[in-house]
């Protein structure tokens, strides 16, 4: 499928993309990090986030859901898109209930990764401490549901990869949230090895008897910052 | 020329960032050096005197005396930091606030699994006031350093102080930036 | 063929829910009036909450299990719209409007009475399942509030005193479907005071609102002797731009849809008025229904599509049978249907999709994605709607007002539409106003007509303060009284509320934060979150604790919400804050406080609980 390539320019750097392809996807390909949450690259893009918010062509767009174009400007590393995406990891710190001190995912959490990229020092808003529950029904899962961010990926994952459509969504405005088909996990057709559970960007949906396996120093993001993997390929490319 | 005043407390939190604190070890030999101790448990003095240069504070609110505290502290420090988890986003205190202080309560003095016969709720006027929910330093007075970490380590408050003593930026290297 | 009837309208609801062979029963019915299609979910649930007054966990399974469907992509359609409920709910659904305008014309006071006379508080179900009681956001009566459903019969006008009869009313009938369930079958019949729906055109004007009643099918016949690229080159050359509000030019919008390749296009109707403040569609609706289905099928005919959709809020339920009554008189007498006036090959059917409470399916994408059965989240754009719409195909998505504008322009030529108006907004435009005036109503003026000749013809022209286009729009003080209403200057889709001097503009805007965050789809962090951060940000401000520092931030956050947004509705959230504090800033001024920092809470509130609970004060200063 893959017809003329043609170029685009991020930040001023030339950046080359296929037909196809959104703006996250070429820059991914480039080396150019994007940061990003609700995104996947083996998933559909849907928007969630917002994080991946660039100045496309002079307007704020999302690049993950944007094909990226020929002759495209993108500013995406700036001081006011930083602002403003740090802006949106504090809202849904403020959202939801994270305790980054005793979550399983802390080290490899996506969401905590760009507190730091951005250096999230404290929220800007009052904590809204919402009530939520767990699930911890199902014998090799459970689900904490004051970590879900609504990134929508398990609800994608188990549609698309895993084939069951095991979550959905509920309600809106800020009473949405996931839902699990059945009521609980434990009627559900989920999983350990599921890709929905696999690529839950926080400390939502946990495998149980698997945390704190990884030492501290050596998890996903300790000692560098989330999206170093995608901005080493271009380095590496360069030396 | 007098050296700068240090003073620190701790509210609702679990002394975690103190101990962490002293875990910089023989480098609290240089920081005798550099400061003068005010306020803080480390040396038991109870009252201020007058203004310190900086003040840290551990824990977040979650009755009436901390609050009073806190003000205190803000009051008298000219660079007030909030140090740790619990100062910063009421840490695990706070987990009380997704059942609320009527509930917690309950569980905890009248009909939880831990308690024979019938319980009472501590009413000792010695004893301040819960509030409705466990409070991040922020929202009750203007903070002007954060550092987050559960603990911060000992490298991290040393970092800090460092650059809080000498007027440098507070800039933490990604290894030292962590919220737990 | 004609188009289905409303859902199983005279069938009795079941006032507790029914057994579960009912449900079996009623969801066997409902799917197969919709032909098994998922597509046609909103009709499935509304056809079974009809009979079976709310859907439970079993229903929803059912209908999943029928439609072949994951059970979660039912609940999470059902549990999106404001109409249908999951619970049991009162026989009697009393929604009050919720607005700055009900509100000032006295709904709080007419909420207080129905809590009174009911004993239960907004949102709660009396004890013997009589009676639930709630406020909804606007339903469309701005000029004639405080206005109420009640099932789905609206009442208008209301007084404290009113609370007492109608309850009285309601109880004393008793009859399980004294009045229609959601969706509502009309007024007449309920016998209940207030239960009218006074005439709300107060100025005919050049193009729509005409002395001579209009002619059904005369824009069609002018199309016809056309051909159909010629068609779209004259609602180009009228320079027709869309009247709900943004202004996209018509003809380039079906010139895409019609260039657009696809096996089938459609032609959608946005009759989802839900536009805080607005009313002009429901007179459209009420008394020009033809000049919009002409419109629509001259739409039809040039972009070559075969099927039509007029989405009508759910609040307008009670338009249902006139509409449909107006329909059927057109398949009668050629106008809809096969062959067209007699043009073989042309055949259009329209039929009418009842939204369920969703001020977002106003955006054309998110009333797509409702009105394939599912929650109404807009969509990612580009594509847009008019290469990939309604079930992918290509889909002009157009408000009534300009359809109505499209047929008078065949009818009249586009010469005769573009004399009229400015430049870059031709012909003319409804106005809603309601408010602080004399004589609130729908206005027919020329595009290009200043705020205060505006206010001179409503009977207001000492008002405070104009909100121009709704919560959306913004907030015009009167040192702007000069500027036009037209797309180049002061756009609005129609909504003009009025505000008379000593209105609190603050309190306008809390309102407005409140409906935004109750409307929110949730699908995007920033609308998700900022609107409710707003809301809690202005009640910071409201109470005399907010500092400069407070309102830098509140500015800050509405910013980033307009910026980051994914569509209309969050990129628009902010703007009652943003055009206040451009505008009026002497209002946050008044309200500043200028100490360097002041908390959120106070202490004294965040101890209230344990008060309570211990039965004792604070522990006193000095031995603290």
């Amino acid at each position: 499928m893959s017809g003329e390539r043609f170029t685009f320019t991020v930040d001023g750097v030339r950046v080359e993309a296929e037909p196809g392809q959104t703006v996250i996807e070429a820059c991914d390909a480039a080396g150019i990090y994007i940061p990003r949450l609700c995104h996947h690259p083996e998933l559909p893009p849907v928007g969630h986030c917002r994080v991946c918010t660039c100045i496309i062509d002079g307007r704020p767009t999302s690049a993950c859901v944007m094909p990226a174009a020929k002759g495209m400007v993108v500013e995406n590393d700036t001081p006011a898109l930083t602002a403003e995406r740090r802006t949106l990891i504090e809202m849904l710190f403020a959202e939801g209930n994270h305790f980054c001190q005793f979550c399983e995912a802390s080290g490899d959490c996506e969401l905590q990764a760009l507190g730091y990229l951005f250096g999230m020092v404290a929220p800007a808003f009052p904590h809204l401490w919402p009530k939520r529950p767990v699930d911890a029904s199902h014998p090799d899962i459970y689900i904490d549901h004051n970590r879900c961010i609504l990134c929508s990926r398990c609800v994608r994952a188990s549609r698309t990869l895993d084939g069951k459509a095991v979550f959905g969504f509920e309600g809106r405005g800020i009473d949405m949230h996931l839902a699990v088909a059945g009521g609980h996990l434990d009627e559900s057709a989920i999983a350990a090895a599921d890709k929905a559970v696999e690529m839950c960007p926080v400390g939502c949906i946990v495998v149980k008897r698997t945390g704190y396996r990884t030492p501290y120093g050596r998890r996903r993001y300790d000692a560098a910052p989330i999206g170093s993997d995608i901005t080493a390929k271009r380095l590496g490319a360069k030396d | 020329m007098a050296k700068p005043k240090l003073a620190t407390c701790a509210l609702a939190g679990c002394f975690g960032c103190h101990m962490s604190f002293l875990d910089i070890d023989e480098r609290l030999v240089e920081l005798i050096d550099l400061v003068d101790l005010d306020v803080s448990p480390l040396d038991d003095k109870k009252s201020f005197t007058g203004m310190v240069d900086v003040g840290l504070v551990e824990g977040g609110c979650a009755d009436e005396r901390h609050v009073k505290v806190l003000r205190e502290f803000r009051e008298r420090s000219r660079i007030l930091v909030a140090v740790g988890a619990c100062a910063i986003s009421g840490g695990v205190p706070a987990l009380r606030n997704l059942a609320g202080l009527d509930e917690c309560l309950r569980v905890a003095y009248l009909d939880g699994p831990t308690v024979e016969g019938g319980g009472v709720i501590p009413n000792d006027p010695e004893l301040p006031l819960l509030l409705d929910k466990v409070y991040p330093v922020q929202e009750f007075v203007k903070i002007d350093h954060f550092l987050p970490g559960c603990p911060p380590s000992a490298e991290t408050i040393w970092a800090a102080l460092k650059a809080l003593l000498t007027g440098a930026d507070l800039n933490l290297p990604y290894p030292l930036f962590k919220y737990e | 063929m004609l188009p289905s009837e409303p859902p199983a309208a005279d069938l009795p609801p079941s006032p507790t829910g029914g057994a579960g062979a009912g449900i079996a029963e009623v969801v066997a019915d409902a799917v197969a009036v919709a032909g098994g299609a998922r597509t046609r979910l909103m009709d499935i649930v509304q056809a079974a909450q009809q009979r079976l007054g709310h859907l439970s966990e079993e229903t929803m399974g059912a209908i999943a299990e029928r439609l072949g469907i994951p059970p979660v992509e039912v609940a999470d359609m059902v549990s999106f719209y404001a109409f249908l409920n999951r619970t049991p709910k009162g026989r009697y659904h009393i929604r009050l409007s919720r607005s700055p305008v009900s509100l000032l014309k006295g709904a709080g006071e007419v909420a207080a009475a129905f809590r009174q006379v009911l004993g239960i508080a907004m949102g709660e179900t009396s004890a013997d399942g009589d009676f639930t009681l709630e406020w909804t956001n606007d339903i469309g009566m701005a000029d004639q509030e405080p206005s109420a459903l009640i099932n789905g019969t609206v009442l208008t006008q209301l007084a404290p005193g009113d609370a007492a009869t109608i309850v009285g009313r309601l109880r004393a009938h008793h009859a399980p479907n004294a009045l229609p369930l959601f969706p509502g079958t009309g007024v007449a019949g309920s016998g209940l005071p207030h239960a009218q729906i006074r005439p709300s055109l107060v100025a005919p004007g050049a193009v729509l609102f005409r002395e001579e009643p209009p002619l059904p099918g005369a824009g069609i016949r002018a199309a016809l002797a056309l051909e159909p690229d010629d068609v779209v080159r004259q609602i180009s050359a009228a320079r027709l731009r869309g009247r709900g509000g943004a202004g996209f030019p018509t003809g380039l919008k079906w010139k895409l849809c019609r260039q657009s390749p696809a096996e089938g296009r459609y032609v959608i109707c946005n009759a989802d008025e839900g536009e805080p403040g607005t009313f002009k569609d429901r007179v459209l609706l009420s008394e020009m229904p033809h000049l919009m289905f002409d419109g629509m099928t001259i739409a039809g005919y040039a972009l070559g599509a075969r099927e039509g959709v007029v989405y009508l809020r759910g609040e307008y339920a009670y338009l249902w049978d006139s509409l449909h009554k107006a329909l059927r008189a057109r398949y009668a007498q050629g106008l809809a249907g096969k062959d067209i006036l007699g043009r073989a090959g042309f055949d259009f059917d329209i039929r009418i999709q009842l939204g369920a409470g969703a001020y977002i399916c106003g955006e054309e994408s998110a009333l797509v994605e409702s009105l394939e059965g599912k929650r109404g989240s807009p969509r990612d754009r580009p594509p847009f709607p008019t290469i990939r719409g309604h079930l992918q195909q290509p889909t002009a998505v157009d408000n009534v007002e300009t359809f109505a504008c499209a047929a008078r322009i065949l009818e009249d030529g586009p010469e005769a539409f573009a004399r009229l108006g400015t430049a870059e907004s031709t012909g003319t435009k409804l106005l809603s106003v309601s408010g602080d005036c004399p004589r609130p109503g729908v206005y027919e003026v020329p595009f290009g007509l200043t705020v205060n000749a505006l206010l001179d013809l409503v009977g207001a022209p000492e008002a405070a303060f104009v909100q121009m286009g709704g919560p959306s729009g913004q907030c015009v003080a009167p040192k702007d009284y000069g500027r036009r209403i037209a797309f180049e200057d002061l756009p609005t889709g129609g909504s003009v509320m009025v505000f008379a001097p000593g209105r609190d503009v603050l309190a306008v805007v809390r309102e407005f934060a409140d409906f935004f965050a109750g409307e929110s789809c949730g699908w995007c962090t920033p609308c998700r979150v900022g609107t409710t951060l707003l809301k809690d940000e202005l009640d910071k401000l409201l109470s005399d604790r907010a500092t400069l520092a407070d309102i830098r931030a509140l500015e800050g956050l509405a910013q980033t919400i307009a910026r980051t947004s994914r569509c209309g509705l969050g990129q628009t959230a902010p703007n009652p804050i943003l055009s206040t504090m451009r505008n009026l800033p002497e209002a946050y001024e008044a309200r500043l406080r200028p100490d360097p920092f002041l908390p959120w809470v106070s202490l004294n509130e965040a101890l209230k609980p344990a008060i309570a609970i211990q039965g004792r004060e604070p522990v006193p200063e000095d031995q603290a």
